[in-house]
């Protein structure tokens, strides 16, 4: 119920980035719903996650993971603004998450993935990409934090978060935070922003795309890692193209 | 086909091109000769469009248009096309789908009708052999873990499936070996040359050493210099040029 009595803050690490004044106009009740999903040992579930307006707003995912199962989330986050999908994960012994998410947005709009994995066994692997789009003054976050217990040896987990500014006055947060307390493990991270390459798009250019073709295929190229790990051709398409649909719209 | 008059040009605040004028007639293999730092690859560029190349004063018109009114994705359309001397890599982004909306962008832009994905796998395996490039090349990404060589073939592939009217060729023979050479200058020939009958070719050929004009002969060569061209004449001003070197050729030419 402490949950509900207190809204977060800025100040909060976990909402670092958030929108001020969507948080302050938060509904407690919603704040407090999160979605519990279970995975049976041995299982493997996958859940393509689009936040569009329709979708706007705040959504909390909570995975247990059994042993050996695997848990697959992708998502694209282009509606509201401010939009929030986050995940928290605990895996058991020899199980796998894979994250792949992409954010696009342009005006004063704020939209983040924030996750929480946490290897509580041995032989547990995770892999994150995020890739996030932003114009405008929009602005796109990724704040993955990964706990490690004492006795998982054998961890293997990765993040890899790349921003792509696509007009001066938008921006990109990552934050990784790593909490190790085994000793025989492997977390990988990386974070990089920038903006489109401007030769490459001159090559494009000099064979006949016009800037806004050869935009648009350098976006699809970019936001494509996110969903690299997705082996449906059909989700994959379908994702891919809620998101270059979303660019096209606004630029 | 091109007529460059008094062309000046900047990069920066660097005056490079000081008065260039130079006129490639259809047909015409023009060669362009001329020492490091002469103003070559910026002719290219200027042609090219390429942002950061400044045109300061003078007029280039092709094929009866004004070309420095045209985006540069506008003058591919025209029928030009630029042969990079650094070709650029694009990860993510293969070969047969950036050449492919490439070449179909350019075909909507001349009211054509676009090309099915049949027909341009079939057109791309064609212009693939020609240059000796295996077709699993042209599904990677574009130049990505290319050798200089590959880059340099993969830029004349492409060439051969967009099939200009007119093609700047910035160096192409630089990074190749003496087979690769030899392979670059048969696909030159094959696809600019002017057919019987064809529609108007022409190529601007930039190039430090004489060896791939044995192959491509030109029918013209210029000697650029200090941002201008200082000498013009038939191809055995190349073969001059090799043996005599740039110096003697700009002091007879009293730069």
């Amino acid at each position: 119920m402490s949950e509900a009595a207190t809204l977060p803050t800025r100040k909060d690490e976990a909402w670092r980035y958030a929108r001020a004044d969507a948080l302050a106009a938060l509904d407690p009740a919603r704040l407090a719903r999160w979605q519990d999903i279970t995975l049976e040992p041995g299982e493997t579930r996958r859940k393509c996650l689009v936040l569009d307006d329709e979708h706007a707003g705040i959504h909390r995912v909570r995975l247990t993971v059994g042993e050996g199962a695997r848990a697959e989330i992708f998502s694209a986050v282009t509606g509201g603004d401010y939009t929030r999908l986050e995940v928290e994960v605990t895996l058991a012994r020899g199980a796998h998450f894979e994250f792949g998410g992409v954010t696009l947005g342009g005006r004063d709009t704020v939209r983040e993935f924030v996750t929480t994995t946490v290897h509580a066994e041995p032989e547990a692997t995770s892999n994150q990409v995020v890739r996030a789009v932003h114009w405008g003054q929009g602005t796109g976050n990724f704040l993955g934090r990964i706990d490690v217990a004492r006795d998982a040896q054998k961890t293997n987990a990765a993040q890899d978060f790349k921003g792509l500014l696509l007009e001066k006055g938008a921006s990109v947060n990552a934050v990784p935070q790593l909490e190790i307390f085994a000793d025989d493990v492997k977390c990988a991270h990386g974070a990089t922003v920038g903006q489109l390459d401007e030769a490459a798009r001159y090559y494009m250019a000099s064979r006949g795309l016009s800037p806004e073709q050869s935009r648009r295929l350098l976006v699809r190229a970019f936001i494509g890692d996110a969903f690299v790990a997705l082996d449906d051709a059909d989700e994959r398409e379908r994702l891919m193209n809620i998101a270059i649909a979303k660019l096209d719209r606004h630029l | 086909m091109l007529r460059i008059d008094n062309l000046h040009a900047t990069v920066g605040d660097t005056q490079i091109l000081n008065g260039l004028t130079l006129e490639v007639a259809a047909g015409e293999i023009h060669a362009i000769m001329g020492p490091n730092g002469a103003g070559k690859s910026t002719l290219a560029y200027v042609l090219g469009g390429r942002p950061g190349y400044e045109v300061t004063g003078g007029t280039i018109e092709f094929m009866g248009q004004d070309l420095l009114e045209l985006e540069p994705h506008e003058r591919a359309a025209a029928g030009m096309f630029l042969g990079f001397q650094y070709p650029v890599e694009i990860p993510g982004v293969s070969n047969v789908q950036f050449l492919r909306e490439a070449l179909n962008a350019q075909r909507g832009a001349r009211d054509e009708e676009p090309l099915s994905g049949g027909e341009f796998l079939k057109l791309a395996k064609e212009k693939a052999a020609l240059l000796r490039l295996d077709m699993e090349m042209l599904k990677r990404n574009v130049n990505v873990g290319f050798s200089g060589g590959e880059k340099k073939r993969a830029e004349m592939v492409q060439m051969g499936i967009l099939d200009p009217r007119f093609a700047v060729l910035d160096e192409t023979d630089s990074g190749l070996d003496i087979d690769a050479l030899h392979v670059v200058g048969e696909g030159i020939n094959s696809i600019m040359r002017q057919k019987e009958g064809g529609p108007d070719k022409g190529v601007l050929l930039i190039t430090h050493y004489q060896r791939l004009l044995e192959t491509v002969k030109p029918d013209r060569v210029s000697v650029l210099a200090q941002g201008r061209i200082v000498a013009t004449g038939g191809p055995e001003l190349a073969v001059q040029l090799e043996e005599e070197g740039y110096e003697a050729i700009m002091a007879g030419a009293a730069v």
